[in-house]
C-alpha cells in the first residue's frame, strides 16, 4: 500500500478522506444494503441463519442487495437485529428476524420499497418525519453512548468505517503532540478503570512511564465473569477503537511491547482483532514509524485459556509467561516490574476503548459525563428478569433504579423487583430500599457493592437470595486459584454452610460462622478475588438476614425456590376436568388423575422441577407452590383407579 | 537490601534491622515468633500464601504478610493484636478442617510444623467449630517412582514447588486444579533420567512441613514399623 507523506495529521487525513469515500460510495449505492448484527450473541440468536434466509429470499426473488454484518447494538432481547438502508427511506432498524421474517421483508420491501414491514420495525437510525426514531424509545433516550456509539453501526471487519467516523484521529493528534500530552490528557480526565478496580488509568500509566526500561502495555480481554460481555462486544464490534486506545496508551507511557490478552473462548473476537491489527499495520497506523511519527510499535494477540482468576493481573502475567495462572503478592506492582520483570501496564477493553474520545474531544468534555469522581460512563450488560436485558451505556451517577426500571423497562411479567445484584460473582446483592444508590466506584463501594467490571442481575421476588449467595460462592470457590488459605478453604466453608441452609439443614450458629469466616476471607487473602468473594454472602446476611432465618428456623424458604424446602400440588379448584397438560411435561411421571378426573402430584415422586407450572394452561394457573412443604392442604384426593370413587358415584 | 540500618518497634520492643530486609526473619531473629508455613529463609520472593504471617503496621489500612514486607525506618508493627490473633486463629482452623488428624500414624508425628504451630495458638489440631472437609482425593497418590504424596496431609504451602523449582534439574511438581480441589502434581515423572534425578534430590520430601510428601523408601520403612507396632500392641493384652 502507497503510504502518504507529511505529518501524522495530514498523513490521517488523507487515509480518512479516502476511507469516507469509500463509505459514501457504499452509502450511496442504488442497491440496499442489509446489515446484520453478527457478534458472538448475534450469532447465538441466529444470525447466520438470518443472512442465509436473506440470501435465498433474494435469489429466489430476483432482487439486488449486499448484505453486510455488522457488531452488536446492545439490545439483546431483540436480536437478530438487521438494519435496512433502502435507497429513500431513512436506515431502519428490525428485530428479531429470523429466515422467515427475512423472506417477508425481500419481498415486501426489499423488492420494490412498498411495505417497510412496520410489524417489525424498532424504528428509524435517524431522525425522520414518518417513521418513529430511536430517541423515542427510553431505552436509546436515556443511554449516553461514548464508547458503544459505533457498536453495531459499522463493519467491524473494515476499517474504513472506524476511519471514515473519525477513528485514528486521536492518535495522529497524540503523535504529533507526543506521548507525555497524551497522558496528560487522560491523567486530567481522571479516567479510571473500567475493569474493576476504578484506580485511575494516567496515575498508572505515570507510574510505568517512570521506570527506564521496555514498557510493555496489554489490554486485558479475559472477561471471565459468568453473563458478562461487554468487553467481547466492543472488541468484536469496534475492535479498531479498542486498538487505538492501546495504541495510544503505549505512546503515552513509551512502551516497545503491546498485546491483546483475550480469552480462548472468544475465538470470533480474536479473529476480528487480528484482522483489525492486519488492517490498521496496512496502513501504518502500527508498526514502523506510525504515520512517519516516528513511534513504532507491534501488536500481538494472546489466547488465554479460560481461568476466571487470569483476569487478575499479577496472574495474567503469570500466564502470559506460560505459567499457572496463580497471583502473586504486591508489591511489587506490574506497573513497575511485570511480565519479564518489565513495566507492564495492563488494562480493560472499555478503559482503552474510552481513551480515542477523551484524546478527540479533551478531558473537559469527559467531565462533563458523569460525576466528579467517576467521570465518563459506565457499560453494563443487564441480565435476569427484566424486560429488556442487553447491554446498556449509561453515565456515572444514574441511580440503579433509573437504570434498571426507565432504561431496562423494570421487571418481567408483573412482577415485584427484590434485589440487584451488581459487580460480577463478588459483587453485592442490593435490596429495593438501596435503588437510589447512585452508580459510580465510590457508592457502590459505600453499600458493599461494587462497579465490578459491569455484571448486573436483576432478580424478582421468586428469587432465594440464600441461593443466589450459594451460587456465586460456588462459581468462585471453584475458580480460587487455590494458592492461599483463606480463598480456597475460607470459600469452601462459606458454600457448604449456604447448601446446607438451603436444604434446610443449617444451623442458627453458622451465620455466625459466614460471618467470621466471610470478614478473614476479605482482610486476610492474598489476591482481589478472596478479597470480593464473601459479598454476595455478606450483603445478603445484611439485607436479606430473615430468609436465612426463614430457612433455618422455619425449614421455610420463603421465595419457594429451595427444592428441599418446598412442594408443589395442584389446586383441585382451579385444575380442569378433563384436561391433561401438566402430564406428559413430567419427569418422573409423579402427575396421576384424581377421582374426579382432575390431577394431582404423588410428592414422593415429585423432584420439584416446576414444569408443570409452566405447562398447566393460564386460564387454569392451577399449580402451587408451598414452603414448607408442609403446607400442602388435604384435599382428600383419590387417585381414579383406587376404586374409592368411579365416574358413575360423582 | 542497603546497609542501612534502621530501627522499628515490634509489640512494644524496639529492634534494628538493615533496612528492606523481610519482616518475618528480622522478628525470629528477635525471638519474635510469628507462626508461618509456605516460608523458607532461602526465598527471595517469598509466596505469601499461607497467610499465617499476617501482622498490624501501623498506617495501613489492611494486616499484611510480614514474610514480604520490607522493614523501614520507624515502622510500627503489632504481631497479637486482637485482629491478627483472629485472623491467624481463623486461617489455622481452616488449615485443620481440611486434615484427617491421624497423627499417630503419621511420618511426621513430633516433626510436624503444623503441631508446632497448634501449641503456639493454643488450638486444637481437630477443630469442633467447623465442619471437618474430607478432601476428595485418594489417601495416597504413588505414581511418582520415588515420592509418595498423601494429599489428604498436605497444606499446599508451596514450598515442594519452590524448591523443585530452584532445581537446575528441571521443573517437576507444581500445582493443579483449582479451589478446593488444588493438588500438588508430578510433571515429567513418568520420564526414567527425571526420576533418578529425584532420587538423589528429595529436597521436596525435606522441606514438607507436615509429612504429605516422603521418599517412598522411608515411607515403607516407616509403615512397616507403625504396622509392627499395632501387632504388637494387640498381642500384648492377650
Ligand atoms: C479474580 C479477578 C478477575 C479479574 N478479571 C478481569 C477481567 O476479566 N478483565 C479485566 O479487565 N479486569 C479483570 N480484573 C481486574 C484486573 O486485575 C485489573 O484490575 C484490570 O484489568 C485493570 O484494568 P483497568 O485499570 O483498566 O480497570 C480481575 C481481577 C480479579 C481479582
Ligand atoms: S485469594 Fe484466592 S485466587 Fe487469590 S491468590 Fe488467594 S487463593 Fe488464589
Amino acid at each position: 500500500m502507497k503510504q502518504p507523506t507529511g505529518s501524522p495529521v495530514e498523513r490521517l487525513a488523507v487515509l480518512g478522506a479516502a476511507a469516507g469515500e469509500a463509505v459514501e460510495r457504499l452509502r450511496q449505492s442504488p442497491v440496499p444494503v442489509i446489515e446484520v448484527g453478527c457478534a458472538t450473541c448475534g450469532r447465538a440468536a441466529g444470525a447466520l441463519e438470518t443472512i442465509a434466509g436473506f440470501e435465498e429470499a433474494l435469489a429466489a426473488n430476483g432482487v439486488e442487495a449486499e448484505i453486510r454484518r455488522v457488531g452488536c447494538l446492545g439490545h439483546c432481547y431483540a436480536e437478530p437485529l438487521v438494519t435496512i438502508r433502502y435507497p429513500g427511506f431513512p436506515p431502519l432498524l428490525y428485530q428479531k428476524i429470523g429466515p422467515g421474517e427475512a423472506g417477508i421483508l425481500v419481498r415486501s420491501f426489499l423488492k420494490d420499497g412498498s411495505d417497510p414491514c412496520y410489524e417489525y420495525l424498532i424504528g428509524a437510525l435517524e431522525p425522520d418525519e414518518n417513521f418513529p426514531t430511536l430517541m423515542d424509545y427510553p431505552r436509546y433516550l436515556f443511554e449516553k453512548r461514548v464508547v458503544m456509539e459505533q457498536c453495531g453501526l459499522i463493519d467491524p471487519e473494515d476499517i474504513d468505517h472506524y476511519l471514515a467516523a473519525g477513528g485514528y484521529r486521536a492518535l495522529a493528534e497524540g503523535l504529533e503532540k507526543g506521548g507525555e500530552w497524551v497522558l496528560e490528557e487522560v491523567k486530567a480526565a481522571n479516567l479510571r478503570g473500567r475493569g474493576g478496580a476504578g484506580f485511575p488509568a494516567g496515575r498508572k500509566w505515570e507510574i510505568a512511564r517512570s521506570v527506564d526500561k521496555t514498557r510493555v502495555i496489554i489490554c486485558n480481554g479475559d472477561e471471565g465473569d459468568p453473563g458478562a460481555y461487554m468487553d467481547r462486544t466492543l472488541l468484536e464490534s469496534n475492535p479498531h477503537q479498542v486498538l487505538e486506545g492501546l495504541i495510544l496508551a503505549a505512546l503515552a507511557i513509551g512502551a516497545g511491547r503491546a498485546l491483546f490478552y483475550i480469552r480462548a473462548e472468544y475465538p470470533l473476537a480474536v479473529e476480528i482483532m487480528e484482522k483489525a491489527i492486519a488492517a490498521a499495520r496496512e496502513r501504518n497506523l502500527l508498526g514502523e514509524d506510525i504515520l512517519g511519527s516516528g513511534f513504532t510499535l507491534e501488536v500481538g494477540v494472546f489466547k488465554g485459556s479460560g481461568a476466571f482468576v487470569c483476569g487478575e493481573e499479577t496472574a495474567l502475567i503469570s500466564s502470559l509467561s506460560g505459567h499457572r495462572g496463580m497471583p502473586r503478592p504486591r508489591p511489587p506492582y506490574p506497573a513497575v516490574a511485570g511480565l519479564d520483570g518489565l513495566p507492564t501496564i495492563i488494562n480493560n477493553v472499555k478503559t482503552l476503548s474510552t481513551v480515542p474520545a477523551i484524546i478527540r474531544n479533551g478531558h473537559q468534555w469527559f467531565h462533563e459525563i458523569g460525576t466528579e469522581n467517576s467521570p465518563g460512563t459506565a457499560i453494563f450488560s443487564v441480565v435476569g428478569e427484566v424486560e429488556y436485558p442487553g447491554l446498556v451505556e449509561v453515565p456515572m451517577g444514574v441511580t440503579l433504579a433509573h437504570l434498571v426500571n426507565d432504561i431496562c423497562g423494570g421487571v418481567k411479567d408483573g412482577k415485584a423487583l427484590k434485589a440487584v445484584q451488581i459487580g460480577g460473582p463478588s459483587g453485592g446483592c442490593l435490596p429495593v430500599s438501596l435503588l437510589d444508590t447512585e452508580i459510580d466506584f465510590d457508592s457502590l463501594k459505600k453499600v458493599g457493592a461494587m462497579m465490578g467490571s459491569g455484571g448486573l442481575v436483576i432478580m424478582n421476588e421468586d428469587t432465594c437470595m440464600v441461593e443466589v449467595a450459594r451460587y456465586f460462592t460456588d462459581f468462585t470457590q471453584g475458580e480460587s486459584c487455590g494458592k492461599c488459605t483463606f480463598c480456597r478453604i475460607g470459600t469452601h466453608h462459606l458454600r457448604e454452610i449456604l447448601k446446607s441452609i438451603t436444604i434446610g439443614e443449617g444451623r442458627i450458629e453458622e451465620l455466625e460462622d459466614l460471618e467470621e469466616i466471610s470478614t478473614s476471607v476479605i482482610k486476610g487473602s492474598l489476591c482481589s478475588l478472596g478479597k470480593t468473594a464473601p459479598n454476595p454472602v455478606l450483603t445478603t446476611l445484611r439485607f436479606f438476614r430473615d430468609e436465612y432465618l426463614a430457612h433455618i428456623e422455619e425449614k421455610r424458604c420463603p421465595a419457594r425456590m429451595c427444592r428441599n424446602l418446598t412442594a408443589f400440588y395442584i389446586d383441585l379448584e382451579a385444575c380442569a376436568r378433563g384436561c391433561d397438560a401438566c402430564v406428559a411435561c413430567c419427569p418422573t411421571e409423579a402427575i396421576f388423575t384424581t377421582s374426579n378426573r382432575k390431577k394431582a402430584i404423588d410428592q414422593e415422586k415429585c423432584v420439584k422441577c416446576g414444569e408443570c407450572v409452566y405447562a398447566c394452561p393460564p386460564e387454569y394457573d392451577a399449580v402451587r407452590r408451598v414452603s414448607p412443604p408442609e403446607l400442602i392442604p388435604d384435599q382428600g384426593v383419590q387417585p381414579l383407579d383406587s376404586g374409592a370413587g368411579s365416574e358413575k358415584e360423582q | 537490601m542497603s546497609e542501612k540500618i534502621v530501627t522499628i518497634t515490634v509489640d512494644g520492643k524496639k529492634i534494628t534491622a538493615p533496612e528492606g530486609a523481610w519482616l518475618l526473619p528480622v522478628c525470629l531473629e528477635h525471638d519474635i515468633y510469628i507462626p508461618s508455613l509456605c516460608w523458607l529463609k532461602e526465598m527471595d520472593d517469598p509466596p505469601a500464601s499461607c497467610r499465617l504471617c499476617l501482622v498490624e503496621i501501623e498506617g495501613l489500612p489492611e494486616p499484611v504478610a510480614s514474610c514480604r514486607c520490607p522493614v523501614r525506618e520507624g515502622m510500627v508493627v503489632r504481631t497479637n493484636s486482637d485482629e491478627i490473633l483472629k485472623l491467624r486463629q481463623v486461617a489455622f482452623r481452616l488449615l485443620v478442617s481440611t486434615n484427617d488428624g491421624h497423627c499417630n500414624t503419621c511420618i511426621a508425628n513430633r516433626s510436624c510444623e503444623l503441631q508446632q504451630i497448634a501449641k503456639f495458638l493454643h488450638q486444637p489440631l481437630r477443630t469442633k467449630r467447623l465442619r471437618h472437609i474430607d478432601r476428595d482425593y485418594p489417601e495416597i497418590i504413588d505414581d511418582h517412582p520415588v515420592l509418595m504424596y498423601e494429599p489428604k496431609k498436605c497444606v499446599l504451602c508451596g514450598r515442594c514447588v519452590y524448591v523443585c523449582s530452584q532445581n537446575e534439574r528441571g521443573y517437576k511438581l507444581d500445582f493443579a486444579k483449582r479451589g478446593m480441589d488444588t493438588i500438588i502434581s508430578f510433571y515429567g515423572s513418568d520420564i526414567d533420567p527425571a526420576a533418578k534425578e529425584c532420587a538423589d534430590c528429595l529436597a521436596c520430601t525435606e522441606i514438607c512441613p507436615v509429612g504429605a510428601l516422603s521418599s517412598k523408601e522411608k515411607w515403607r520403612r516407616f509403615i512397616a514399623e507403625v504396622r509392627l507396632k499395632q501387632e504388637q500392641k494387640k498381642q500384648k493384652p492377650s
